[in-house]
């Protein structure tokens, strides 16, 4: 079943266009990773689809509601729910305060302050600590617990291994996996391949605000996933330069 | 393709604009003191439009304390006539100690952020009145009248302070237009534009904005000075008031913000609006402060922004136009097909 | 004696000037804008009051519980219609949008109520008058510790609310990255208009209090916003506890400055706000480096 469908999307910062005619869809249950280089769009199509960024044209589809033009707040309480780029914990509430106050809405579901520390046992003992003052893996754990808290279910998430060390991040993943493995619907940014190939079941492969790579990640080909990144064209076996 | 700065229209709008002038400086030949005396106070509304959008449209400097210097020149002029200085030397001598009196206060105004900058101002303004009011050879809270200025018959008076209103409008104006087309004024509307940016590029932005302040010091200054000239009575409470800056704020957002002939337009607006509701009183200046905020939310480059921008039409040579440099062939081989 | 007679009402005045500036305090905090129409406000909410009075004869604490609603919803209102607009634009456009609304509603009052001073002290009971004469040179107003009493419990109120409501959290979150607050589901259009409601309320507490203590006219309002912002200036901007305290420095500063010169107490703190400010923001070349 379709969860979310995205439709000639185009998305700009005045003239600049960053995000050109994107489409896809993801089923629920699925996990896809967004992947490209920095520049590529991924930030902006994950906000646009979150609300925090107003498309110029197409749509976006949640659930077979056309939520193109709703306000990001709404659309938590539809299900949607963003861990953006670096972190973004609101600095002087304490881990629990930054969860609690992101229990809004009244979407049931398992996850609450208790079931976000049993899932992320490091931050157990930081629950009443400032936001400012956590390590960066904490602080990632609390921005993934935190969208957690509005019991989502379509989970985006923005480059969570930006500016961690690999351990870390690992023990995130780790974490997340947990998460995944009761049934999320995911989309997230990665800008290690070989983690988005390993955790993804889908690849979308973005340039320049377009899509130009997208399949199981089973399948793909690396060195075609390698190419569509960067935007390469090798030349075909044997034969002249292209 | 070239760039130009003349285009044909403001070729001919700034030889009018002479023009204009030297007409203007028959005025007093032509009509009655109280003509003349309504006509001064015009002029002084054009000096302290241009002078606010300065700061705040060249500089984005929004002040609500400029009537310090408008105090200053004012009670200026009557502290230096009291120490029997001819009047009108006086009020050179007021305008000058305005703008010296903006350098010291910019060392550290422009220091401050938005609001500190602007209720900063207002404070000092408030200040500076408090400490005239102490002072009694001012008149303390009741006030003074420029009496040296009895030794003129009315209609010279008069005219002589129409002739020094316009001389200074017509000095302020050209300055700001000089400073404008100069390599500095390019650095200013970079400043307006983006402030970082143009620091970043090596302009130098703290002296930029100083400039502007103590320039819009002498305006202010002199726009005081004619005051006491124009009405001989003077007292804290009006000359120090917070009302100038609300006069000043609606000109330049009615008129055009950071546009050069905007002020001029939102001048003209507020003295017709001025000898039309004579009765003046509390609904017109609802009216001017509904007005103000309004154009503040909605249209915020003003009406002379939103012409320009409508017509593309530029009065007065402060902008760089490109435009597109065809041959003369090519205009004839044009015209033939 | 006069001394401590002179810090006690210094304390008493600096608790007025405290509950002025809260409400400015919380809007800049939470939004980042000064609203220039603040002192406005306050003396609108001392003319409901003064209405409810004229027409009920109630006490001047009755009507300002009548006139509370009243403000709350004019705040909610003032924030979707005006405050709004011009927090998208620049950061001039606030600044010159609430000038315009100082304008407004100076001679919205004037027309309603003529220029002439009104008073609340007359249906404040015996608070306006009562006091204790602890010695020949002291004496404590009732009024002075009703102040004082008042302002530390909204200030705890305020605080308590941003500490442990979800609500408080919220606003906190708000001001702090806005943009992210949306993401995790907080309305941050709502929580600006509880923060302006909530403004607008306390300043017209304010307003009370001026009214009961001296007179108002229409034009009392710019008056009160430099003080209110003096005392947000010299306690910290976006410090919520620091505004009382900088209200106290004021009203510290205005009671010892007349006892050199009964015309300079509002000089003496108009010069304690300059002071603070070169203090904080330099004076070009003539900061002194503190060496670490």
């Amino acid at each position: 079943m379709t969860l979310l469908t995205v439709d000639e999307l185009d998305c700009r910062y005045g003239l600049l266009q960053a995000v050109r005619g994107v489409s896809f869809d993801i089923a629920q249950g699925e996990i896809v990773a967004l992947i490209g280089a920095n520049g590529a769009g991924k930030t902006t199509l994950l906000r646009a689809i979150a609300g925090a960024h107003r498309p110029h044209s197409g749509r976006v589809t949640f659930d077979g509601a056309d939520v193109t033009r709703l306000p990001a707040h709404r659309r938590v309480s539809l299900g949607i729910a963003l861990v953006p780029e670096g972190r973004r914990l609101f600095p002087s509430l304490t881990v629990e305060e930054n969860l609690r106050v992101a229990a809004v809405g009244k979407r049931r579901g398992r996850w609450n302050v208790q079931a976000v520390l049993d899932a992320f046992p490091l931050l157990q003992a930081r629950r009443k600590m400032p936001a400012a003052n956590l390590s960066g893996g904490e602080q990632q754990a609390v921005a993934i617990g935190r969208a957690l808290m509005s019991n989502p279910r379509l989970l985006l998430l923005d480059e969570v291994s930006l500016g961690l060390a690999p351990v870390v991040v690992d023990a995130v993943y780790r974490s997340l996996a947990n998460v995944i493995s009761e049934g999320a619907t995911v989309l997230l940014v990665e800008q290690d391949l070989t983690r988005a190939l390993r955790v993804a079941g889908r690849v979308i492969c973005m340039l320049e605000g377009r899509v130009v790579l997208e399949g199981a990640a089973q399948s793909l080909d690396r060195n075609r996933v390698i190419d569509a990144y960067f935007g390469l064209r090798r030349p075909a076996v044997g034969g002249a330069p292209a | 393709m070239k760039v130009q700065r003349w285009s044909r229209t403001s070729k001919l709008f700034t030889g009018g604009t002479s023009v204009v002038a030297l007409a203007l400086a028959s005025v007093p030949l032509i009509f009655d003191p109280d003509v003349v005396q309504k006509l001064t106070n015009l002029l002084i509304l054009v000096i302290l439009a241009a002078m606010w959008n300065a700061l705040a449209g060249y500089g984005g400097l929004v002040s609500v304390g400029q009537q310090a210097f408008i105090g200053i020149g004012a009670y200026g002029t009557v502290f230096f006539a009291g120490l029997g200085v001819s009047p009108y030397v006086a009020m050179l001598l007021a305008m000058a100690l305005a703008g010296a009196v903006s350098v010291p206060i910019s060392l550290f105004a422009l220091r401050l952020r938005a609001a500190q900058f602007a209720i900063g101002m207002w404070v000092i303004a408030e200040v500076i009145s408090i400490l005239v009011r102490l002072d009694k050879n001012l008149g303390a809270g009741t006030g003074i009248s420029l009496i040296q200025m009895n030794q003129y018959a009315p209609n010279f008076r008069q005219a002589y302070t129409f002739w020094m209103a316009l001389g200074f409008a017509v000095l302020f104006l050209a300055a700001l237009f000089f400073l404008l087309r100069s390599p500095l004024g390019a650095s200013l509307q970079a400043i307006r534009d983006d402030e970082d940016a143009a620091r970043s590029l090596g302009v130098r932005v703290a002296s930029r904005k100083r400039l502007l302040f103590v320039l819009a010091g002498f305006g202010c200054g002199a726009a005081g000075v004619l005051i006491v000239a124009n009405t001989l009575f003077i007292e804290p409470g009006s000359v120090f008031s917070v009302q100038w800056s609300a006069y000043m704020i609606f000109m330049v957002l009615v008129g055009g913000l950071g546009t050069f002939e905007g002020p001029i337009l939102g001048a003209i607006l507020l003295f017709a609006i001025q000898t039309t509701f004579t009765q003046g009183g509390p609904w017109y200046l609802v009216g001017l402060g509904a007005t103000a905020a309004l154009f503040a939310l909605v249209l915020p480059r003003g009406l002379w922004g939103a012409i320009e921008e409508r017509l593309g039409l530029r009065l007065m040579p402060v902008g760089y136009q490109v435009v597109s440099q065809k041959t003369r062939t090519e205009k004839k081989a044009q015209a033939s097909t | 004696m006069t001394l401590v007679n002179a810090i006690v009402q210094g304390i008493f005045l600096g608790a007025f000037y405290a509950v002025l500036a809260c409400g400015l305090s919380i809007m800049f905090g939470v939004m980042r804008i000064i609203n220039l129409a603040h002192g406005d406000v306050a003396v609108l909410g001392a003319y409901l009051a003064f209405v409810v009075v004229e027409r009920t004869g109630a006490s001047a604490f009755v009507a300002f519980g009548v006139a509370l609603p009243v403000m709350l919803l004019l705040g909610y209102l003032l924030q979707v219609t005006v405050l709004e607009r011009s927090l998208k634009a620049g950061i001039l456009t606030p600044l010159l949008a609430t000038f315009g609304l100082s304008i407004v509603i100076q001679n919205l009052l004037l027309i309603a109520f003529s220029p002439d001073v009104r008073s609340l002290g007359g249906s404040a009971g015996a608070f306006t008058t009562a006091s204790w004469h602890v010695t020949g040179e002291l004496s404590i107003s009732a009024l002075g510790v009703l102040v004082l009493v008042v302002a530390v419990v909204v200030f705890g109120a305020l605080q308590l609310f941003l500490s442990y409501t979800r609500a408080g959290w919220a606003m906190r979150a708000t001001a702090e990255d806005p943009d992210a607050a949306e993401l995790v589901g907080i309305d941050s259009r709502s929580v600006y208009a509880r923060a302006t409601a909530i403004a607008v309320a306390i300043a017209s507490l304010g307003g009370l209090f001026l009214g009961i203590r001296s007179v108002f006219d229409p034009a009392s309002g710019p008056t009160q916003l430099i003080f209110a912002f003096e005392a947000v200036v010299i306690g910290g901007m976006g410090s919520l506890w620091g505004t009382l305290l900088g209200g106290i420095a004021l009203g510290l500063a205005q009671t010892l400055g007349a006892q050199l010169h009964p015309q300079f107490s509002v000089l003496a703190g108009h010069l304690l706000f300059l002071a603070v400010l070169i203090a904080r923001f330099g004076g070009g070349r003539m900061t002194l480096r503190v060496a670490r």
